[in-house]
């Protein structure tokens, strides 16, 4: 397939040479960069225009970028507070970039062209807000609702824009990397009240395996080869 | 005059047609659907956020909890993400054992889907018929990996172990007489792939049982044909993929078209229906069973003949074997950094896609270079097929939205994650 993503890099950055941020090719798979004003224009050529006939939306996600590369445990050089096995997770303060911390993954499926295209669209910061490509492809519908849920992002135009996986009356966003993995609530029955109530948690987070990042040189070296090529 | 309203109905969480925990609120008019509306979620576990807080390996347990009736399948995707970001290929033998296993969880899963599917629409034989050979399948999940549901078989650089040499047997006890237990072992005196080609043979057999019950069936055509049709342009447009798809009459086909693994060594059909309804989805299906048959005894045929290792060779990666730790110093550390910290992955994105049994199942796994997932996002086809639920079953009556639920192929595990 490494002829035809080639072919379709050369003819996306033909097409819209004003509106691609960026264009990168990795492991194969394309993926470009666009700003979310461009969105809707872009989709609806992608989808309806002959050359490209991305007639199918597989995916949409959200993706919270806030603490991107960070670690709990440095690597580089020795810490000076050590690391103890029973650690209290999630005290990462929030060092992201302010205007990119999230962005909305799209991924369209040709059937005519066999081919997939990934779309990454940044999104600023305080109010997450993208236009909806529901009215484009109608497999959106859901998958919007479900950024929404997961992450606030809003999708401008969708007809239905609700909460999809959590519960009834829930607050907050829980795949945002500052929402605690434990979460805030749990529920339980009152034999007293005779229903089910909402509590604070009383469990706490114990990381068991600290998360690191070490620069490992076999697996580098193909990526890089594939770059060059 | 009174006033005339529409009823709203609540149909589940806790209906048995419901295949699980859907919700569904329904605004009917009389006996006819004006509105679907399902409520999803009341299986969500927050897998994808899981995995965040994990080591890649911690996870592949819970890609088998995902959809819970074609565990490998799920696996497959996963592993397959984190080897393309790593940029290793499992030995051949393993990707035939994977093949191999993909298919037989693909006749599981159909089974499954075939016996409710006929339970809820009214054929209760189909049920007994279709989980009798469940069981031998789950045999083989058991032979192979140690448990009968949840394998976490496949592992990033191959698979666990080897097929074993021989399966285990049915005892005698107070309730299996000797001579019963004999019967029953009758097929297990050999290794796993005499068991499992034992199977191959009697399976096509099988499935003309199920179709001498359904196939021309009155009362089975009367509730599945010309119900819940969809065009081919609308199937794609609502990210149909599967039998789903081609049912519709679009012949798309992961295994044939993006191949993956030795799937381009094989040699299958791929069925296509031509009206989009029920029946032809149930068409499509059963010919993929046997399908699936075609290939296993392919793979069982290659496996018989090509003995070798079914893990790659690198222990940054993969355990080392348990009496090289007791000598060796090297495997010892490598054991105690895998099990502690794991590995990390490069930075980079991959999203993997596989035919699994109901769609294109895919793993979008994006690494910044740490020993845990930065993000992972499971496009499960049973979501896109259950979000078209409104479509798909407006105008049409209340029975056969069951019938709806049925073609879909609805598990909650996979849509809730």
């Amino acid at each position: 397939m490494t002829d035809s993503s080639a072919n379709l890099v050369a003819k996306l950055e033909d097409r819209f040479s004003n509106e691609l941020i960026d264009c990168i090719t990795d492991r194969d798979q394309v993926t470009v960069i666009l700003a979310a004003d461009d969105l809707l224009s872009v989709c609806t050529v992608l989808r309806d225009e002959e050359q490209f006939a991305f007639t199918q939306l597989s995916d949409l996600c959200g993706v919270d970028y806030s603490t991107y590369g960070q670690v709990d445990w440095s690597t580089q050089e020795t810490t000076s507070t050590g690391f103890s096995r029973g650690r209290q997770g999630n005290d990462q303060a929030n060092s992201h970039n302010t205007n990119e911390r999230y962005a909305v993954v799209y991924h369209l499926l040709s059937i005519t062209h066999n081919i997939r295209l990934r779309i990454r669209c940044y999104v600023t910061d305080e109010y997450p807000r993208i236009a909806s490509v529901s009215a484009i492809w109608s497999s959106a519908d859901w998958f919007e609702r479900e950024a929404f849920d997961l992450f606030g992002i809003l999708f401008e135009g969708h007809p239905d824009l609700r909460r999809l996986l959590t519960d009834y009356g829930f607050i907050g966003h829980p795949f945002r990397k500052d929402f605690p993995l434990e979460g805030n609530v749990e529920v339980r029955y009152d034999p007293d009240k005779k229903r089910v109530i909402y509590e604070p948690v009383t469990i706490t987070n114990r990381v068991l395996v600290p998360r690191v990042i070490r620069d490992d040189n076999r697996f580098t070296t193909p990526t890089e080869e594939q770059s060059d090529a | 005059m009174p006033e005339i309203r529409n009823m709203t109905m609540n149909f589940g969480p806790q209906h048995p047609a419901a295949h699980g925990v859907l919700r569904l609120v329904l605004e009917m008019d009389g006996e006819v659907i004006e509105r679907a509306d399902p409520h999803i979620g009341l299986l969500h576990r927050g897998t994808e956020k899981l995995a965040e807080s994990k080591p890649f390996n911690q996870s592949i347990g819970y890609m088998d909890r995902l959809d819970y009736v074609s565990m490998m399948c799920n696996e497959h995707a996963y592993v397959m993400a984190i080897e393309k970001l790593l940029g290793v290929t499992p030995p051949l033998r393993a990707q035939y054992i994977r093949v191999m296993f993909d298919e037989i969880t693909r006749v599981l899963n159909h089974l499954m889907w075939l016996g409710t599917h006929g339970l809820d629409v009214g054929a209760m034989t189909m049920f007994l018929y279709c989980f009798r050979e469940r069981e031998d399948l789950m045999d083989c999940y058991e032979a192979v990996s140690g448990t009968r549901m949840h394998a976490t078989y496949y592992r990033p650089g191959g698979v666990y172990r080897d097929l074993p040499s021989m399966m285990p047997k049915y005892e005698a006890s107070k309730w299996h007489k000797q001579e019963e237990v004999d019967r029953l072992n009758e097929n297990r005196q050999g290794s796993l792939l005499d068991y499992i080609a034992s199977f191959t043979d009697r399976f096509p057999g099988c499935i003309d049982e199920y179709e001498t019950l359904l196939t021309d069936n009155r009362i089975w055509k009367q509730r599945t044909v010309g119900i819940g049709v969809v065009s081919p342009e609308r199937a794609l447009q609502l990210g149909f993929t599967g039998p789903m798809l081609r049912g519709s009459g679009i012949e798309w086909d992961l295994r044939k078209k993006q191949p993956y693994e030795v799937y381009d060594q094989m040699d299958f059909d791929i069925p296509v229906g031509t009206d989009g309804d029920c029946y032809d989805r149930y068409l499509v299906r059963v010919e993929e069973m046997r399908q699936s048959n075609r290939i296993i005894k392919q793979c069982v045929d290659w496996l018989r003949q090509n003995p070798g290792p079914v893990m790659i060779d690198d222990h940054k990666l993969v355990p080392p074997r348990r009496e090289e730790m007791k000598e060796d110093m090297e495997s010892l550390i490598h054991h105690f950094k895998l099990f502690t910290e794991g590995y990390c992955v490069p930075e980079g994105e991959f999203y993997s896609a596989i035919e699994h049994p109901k769609g294109e199942f895919g793993i979008y796994l994006i690494s910044d270079g740490a020993n845990k997932p930065y993000r992972l996002k499971v496009r499960a086809p049973g979501f896109a097929h259950l979000s078209s639920m409104n479509e798909m079953v407006k105008g049409h009556m209340l029975s056969d939205v069951v019938a709806v639920i049925g073609t879909q192929d609805i598990v909650f595990g996979e849509i809730d994650r």
